[in-house]
């Protein structure tokens, strides 16, 4: 069972108190944009078998959404992060280095 | 190949059963092949079966990681149906489905079709309405399908409680041919024929690349060294992400564990497949008396074939309620596989970015049913470039809007 610790609140929920939001950090694209920008935002992920971002909500807590670093391989949690960011901040990125050191940001 | 038959048997019996050979053989890999095909599990195997039994392209070779039907084929919970709302999918679950009626005569293998019927119950008034449609657009898709009523449901699966306090049963889809097959069997049987057609299967050897020249496909970098090829059959389910990026190119699709488990043995008591997707769980009783259970995919991304415990414990909770004679059942297996799923939940059978590349995915968590079928269309578009059972699927869908959306047909992943 996953143990995420919110960042909000602080408590570290166990994933039945949890829903997964999918991958994280997309930048969106809307009317305007290319087909392939278009297709690329809604449809495309890269679907790693290693370090996955991605959003979580803690829907039976605080009920805000967050964000968690995690191996899709392994289920090892190496952070979670508040969502007011458009990318993993500085510590997010150490510790998974200091954990897979040929991981390179994709 | 010697034929397996009742006269095989007396004759083997005769002598100490010490002539049987093996089923498929193990050779060591050539330097290039016509057709490479990744992923030596049923869609795989078909896909190689039907390419050189359709199309007479028979110096193929199938590349598995692991051992052959050891993924998915070996993970499901063995239901075969058609009863499918969108056309494109009604038509290649329909084609599979009648060749699993004939698969173990064109195989000389056992694959232990069973057509005990297929129920899919409607516990909600949306679902009524949901299923009585389905059945109006099986008639016009020529799929023998009929919506029963409650007494027709307690009549064909007597264990059933009609009446539960939250879920009462207000009628359910019945498909009469469908049912169940041995899943391992069909692996066997496709490996073995395919064998015998001098197709090379080459297990235990992992693709690690795939090499490419100009936008072309040329072969694949294997743990056993290159592979030369003219066309690559990437056919991996839950990896095919893994497979597509090495090819250079991204799949909307996301990795999910399915879990499925089996109860204890005991003696004959369901001689149908129940499925019940409001509450998410569905049932049928082995040849060896176990309960097949299955239920819904975990939410989040993962590729360790292991899932949540609370979700096996919502699948049992609310199949408890519908089935109360399962209530003391103990768990004898429990098992996850790697499902692949798309964004319409529909599967993707393609061409791709990269030429003479062609990609079969996205099966999600109903692939087996398909193998036949799924096989018979890939066959088809690797041979000749197009398959009318495969167009709908192809992976330009999504840009283009035209999706086969099963998931809301079905209002549950299916």
């Amino acid at each position: 069972m996953l143990l995420l610790e919110c960042p909000y609140c602080g408590v570290k929920a166990d994933e039945t108190e949890l829903t997964p939001g999918g991958e994280a950090h997309l930048k969106r694209f809307g009317p305007g944009s290319t087909d392939e920008a278009f297709e690329e935002y809604l449809f495309l992920r890269p679907n790693p078998k290693g370090v996955h971002f991605e959003r979580w909500r803690h829907a039976h807590g605080c009920g805000k959404w967050f964000l968690a670093a995690r191996d899709t391989a392994t289920l090892e949690v190496f952070g979670t992060y508040t969502a007011q960011t458009t990318e993993p901040p500085e510590h997010i990125i150490d510790a998974i280095r200091a954990k897979r050191p040929d991981w390179s940001q994709a | 190949m010697r034929r397996y038959s009742a006269f095989a048997i007396a004759r083997e019996a005769a002598r100490h059963h010490q002539g049987w050979e093996r089923a498929w053989k193990s050779p060591a890999p050539k330097k290039s092949y016509d057709a490479i095909i990744v992923g030596a599990g049923g869609h795989g195997l078909a896909t190689a079966y039907y390419l050189g039994r359709n199309h007479g392209i028979r110096n193929v070779a199938v590349i598995e990681k692991g051992w052959l039907g050891g993924g998915n084929t070996g993970r499901n919970t063995t239901i075969i149906r058609s009863n499918y709302l969108q056309d494109p999918s009604a038509a290649i679950f329909e084609k599979a489905r009648s060749l699993y009626e004939t698969l173990s005569q064109d195989l000389n293998y056992n694959i232990m079709f069973s057509p005990r019927g297929v129920m899919m119950l409607a516990q909600t008034e949306h679902e009524l309405r949901g299923w009585q449609r389905t059945a109006h657009a099986n008639k016009l898709q020529g799929i023998e399908t009929e919506f029963i009523g409650p007494k027709k449901v307690k009549e064909l699966c007597p264990i059933i409680n009609l009446d539960g306090p939250r879920y009462p049963v207000l009628g359910a889809l019945w498909q009469a041919r469908g049912g169940t097959a041995r899943h391992d069997a069909v692996a066997w049987g496709y490996a073995r024929a395919c064998s015998d057609m001098g197709m090379d299967i080459i297990q235990q050897t992992e693709v690690t690349g795939v090499r490419r020249d100009g936008g072309k496909v040329i072969g694949v970098e294997t743990t056993k060294g290159f592979i030369g090829c003219t066309k690559l059959g990437i056919v991996v389910a839950g990896h095919s992400g893994v497979l597509a990026e090495m090819a250079g190119f991204r799949l909307p699709i996301e990795s999910v564990a399915l879990q499925a488990l089996v109860s204890e043995p005991i003696k004959p008591c369901m001689d149908v497949v129940v499925m019940a997707n409001t509450v998410h769980g569905y049932m049928s009783q082995s040849d060896k008396g176990e309960m097949v259970i299955g239920g819904g995919a975990d939410g989040y991304n993962n590729y360790t074939q292991r899932g949540s415990f609370h979700h096996v414990e919502e699948t049992v909770r609310a199949l408890v309620e519908t089935f109360p004679i399962i209530s003391r059942l103990k768990m004898l297996r429990w098992w996850g596989g790697i499902v692949d799923m798309t964004g319409d939940r529909s599967p993707i059978l393609s061409t791709t970015p990269v030429e003479n590349c062609f990609i079969n995915c996205g099966w999600g968590t109903g692939g087996f049913k398909a193998i036949p079928g799924s096989g018979w269309a890939m066959a088809e578009l690797m041979a000749k470039g197009h398959s009318p059972l495969a167009e709908e699927f192809s992976l330009t869908r999504f840009r283009e809007g035209r999706f086969i959306d099963e998931s809301v047909a079905a209002g549950v992943a299916h």
